[in-house]
């Protein structure tokens, strides 16, 4: 019978058929962070119970860490608690903890597919909503609260019922100043940030096949803001290039034996999804939020909408709420908004390529006057990579703040935010009332697309001439969209 | 938002934080335009919502702190999914309700829940409702799944024993150097 990706991998994995959808499915990889990782520890260590197979379960601290230059645990007095409580666990559970500092440390969906802990095939999960990203990479990845961790912890299993399937095909080549979280953030307004509450969506076409596995990390690291716990992506031999030589990915026959298993990871032909969408790429502009939800999304070319023009009451409702916290009024032109503060960092665009593309904007430039702007890099080994390249000398010349990693202003636990009242372009993915801090305004965009804000001080169209030189003299493509990139010299 | 991340980082009450943007006025005191400052629906249990509610989040803190301020079922259009999962393991009820019903509900002056009978009763009329046949019963006799899980162990045993030979490379993790 033809199947879907997500159907192989499922029922590879069910231990126990529960009924009515319902399964025991076995967990391969199990990541803990500082924030969800102590309370699951401590349940089970409640009821005496200890870690089923802590050769399977891994632990970073990344949520609460601060992101100070020069930081240590206690730099942030509470992370620090919990950044102790999490090592104390890990040590006693026999579980890896990748400390500060070393390689390995760095945000959970970050590190986790650097280090090759994220194989195609296997079941991953971790106490965190965007798990989903780690889909990327052909697994299935999904976020859990802090009792189904628990039962994991003492099981390696959970008892999950099988969602609805959607499928999204990108199809065509991405125009100029256009990356996938440019792709992705249009579909959400697109379709909506509901539209894929209880499934798993499998993204697929043209563009995703010609993507790097970095700008698939992107793609599905948003499923979870259309309503998906789940997003994936077929493996495929980019899939198989990325993963060779990763620390915890099979080596030598080992590599090849595996390779052959993950070969079989495909939707067959003739499968019917529940929804199927389709995106010509050629459609979108690099894209913006304008509002206090990932769906309100415009082309940074595009106008704020009126509440009046929604056909809906509860739109209209909404977006009047929305403009209002955010300080813009319907049929402004979005580009030209004055902007205080420019965060690139998170789990959706803090690697090495989407450093790589935000320096080609930086370099030689300045940040605006009046204009704090950050660079957090997703992970350690990221931070020591782009040093290596020197990314980090064209960010401090630049006038950006080049710091450790973690989540940081994503998500303001490690005691930073954006002050009340502030505007701020994050590269993050969410855009909710008081994410990035009480009375924080946030417009969701691409790494390009921040720092063109950065230097012009306001909401700018990366692709007009002031933000946009680099990128048509530029001799190699330059998003993470394509596989080889370089700093043009 | 339900509850901010950090307040989920110490040991904050989150009864008194749960919706604190919606409660409380960038000063700290009580916002009276709020809904859930208002007499009337003081310790209400029940919390109409609308759609998408929970979304995103994945922490319990969410669940816990709708349950500090009283609330044991939220009903509305659609929910997150990782937020509806945990509402069923920490004794709160999630109604998925279509608009139009939910409206009605808001307009009554009482409501009461019936999870054996799936059935909102609102100023006299009746509501029917699903809910998924394992996550009630596991609402209405409080199964400790952990344990029910841990007395198949042999079954678990067996199938990691299984993958060990199929799928090696899951397993080789312990001398890997970072």
């Amino acid at each position: 019978m033809a199947r879907t990706l997500f159907e192989k991998i499922w029922d590879a994995h069910v231990v126990r058929d529960l009924g009515d959808g319902w399964a025991l499915l076995h967990i391969d990889r199990h990541l803990l962070h500082d924030l969800s990782g102590p309370p699951a520890l401590a349940e089970i260590a409640k009821r005496g119970l200890p870690v089923r197979n802590p050769e399977l379960t891994f632990a970073v601290p990344d949520h609460a860490v601060s992101s100070a230059p020069g930081r240590a645990a206690r730099t942030f007095e509470l992370g620090g608690r919990l950044h102790g409580a999490l090592k104390n666990y890990a040590e006693a559970s026999r579980i890896r903890f990748f400390d500060l500092g070393q390689k390995g440390q760095g945000i959970v969906h970050v590190m986790g597919p650097e280090l090759g802990l994220v194989l195609p095939g296997v079941t991953l999960i971790c106490g965190d909503s965007h798990t989903c990203t780690n889909g990327a990479l052909g697994a299935l990845a999904f976020g859990v609260g802090n009792s189904e961790s628990a039962h994991a912890l003492a099981t390696q299993t959970l008892r999950q019922r099988k969602p609805r399937l959607m499928r999204v095909r990108f199809e065509g080549e991405l125009g100029i100043g256009v990356t996938p979280k440019d792709l992705i953030l249009h579909l959400i307004g697109k379709i909506g940030a509901a539209a894929a509450s209880g499934s798993a969506i499998e993204y697929g076409g043209s563009a995703i096949r010609a993507m790097s596995i970095e700008g698939r990390l992107t793609i599905c690291n948003l499923s979870v803001e259309l309503g998906a716990k789940y997003g994936l992506i077929a493996p495929d031999e980019t899939t198989f290039l990325y993963l060779k030589n990763k620390p915890f990915a099979p080596k030598g026959s080992a590599f090849d034996r595996a390779i052959e298993y993950w070969r079989t990871l495909f939707t067959d032909e003739g499968v019917r999804f529940a929804r199927d969408e389709v995106i010509d790429v050629a459609d979108v502009a690099p894209t913006i939020t304008w509002g206090t939800s990932p769906e309100h999304t415009i082309a940074i070319d595009g106008v704020v909408p009126s509440p009046d023009d929604q056909p809906d009451p509860e739109d209209r409702k909404a977006f009047s709420a929305a403009l209002d916290y955010m300080g813009l009024a319907g049929g402004q032109p979005i580009a030209g908004t004055k902007v205080d503060w420019v965060f690139i960092g998170s789990c959706t665009n803090s690697r090495l390529s989407d450093l790589r593309a935000a320096a080609v904007l930086a370099r030689g430039r300045h940040v605006a006057s009046g204009v704090t702007a950050w660079v957090v890099p997703g992970s350690e080994q990221v931070k020591r990579a782009a040093e290596a390249e020197g990314l980090d000398g064209i960010f401090r010349d630049a006038g950006f703040e080049w710091r450790e990693p973690g989540c940081s202003l994503c998500v303001a636990a490690n005691g930073e935010r954006v002050p009340p009242g502030a505007r701020a372009v994050s590269t993050s993915n969410r855009n909710f009332v008081g994410r990035q801090g009480p009375l924080a305004r946030t417009h969701l965009a691409s790494p390009a697309m921040a720092v063109a804000a950065a230097i012009t001080g306001q909401l700018s169209d990366v692709r007009s001439s002031e933000s946009c030189n680099p990128l048509r003299r530029s001799p190699v493509p330059l998003f993470p969209c394509c596989r080889q990139m370089s700093i043009p010299t | 938002m339900i509850v901010r991340i950090e307040r989920l980082t110490g040991n904050a009450d989150l009864g008194h934080y749960a919706f604190e943007a919606l409660r409380y006025l960038p000063d700290g005191s009580v916002n009276p335009d709020c809904v859930f400052n208002q007499p009337r629906f003081a310790n209400a249990p029940i919390l109409l919502a609308g759609r998408n509610f929970g979304c995103g989040s994945s922490r319990e803190g969410a669940v816990t702190a709708l349950m500090a301020m009283g609330v044991r079922c939220v009903i509305a259009p659609s929910f997150g999914d990782i937020f509806f999962a945990n509402c069923f393991r920490n004794g709160v009820l999630p109604i998925v309700l279509d608009e139009a019903s939910i409206a009605r509900l808001a307009d009554s002056t009482e409501l009461a829940v019936d999870l054996e009978q799936q059935s909102i009763s609102a100023s006299g009329k009746a509501f029917h409702f699903s809910v998924d046949a394992l996550q009630r019963e596991g609402l209405l006799e409080g199964l400790d799944e952990i344990g029910v899980t841990l007395k198949g162990a042999d079954e678990i045993a067996a199938w990691q024993s299984m993958d060990r030979v199929q799928r090696p490379w899951v397993w080789q993790t312990e001398k890997v150097e970072v």
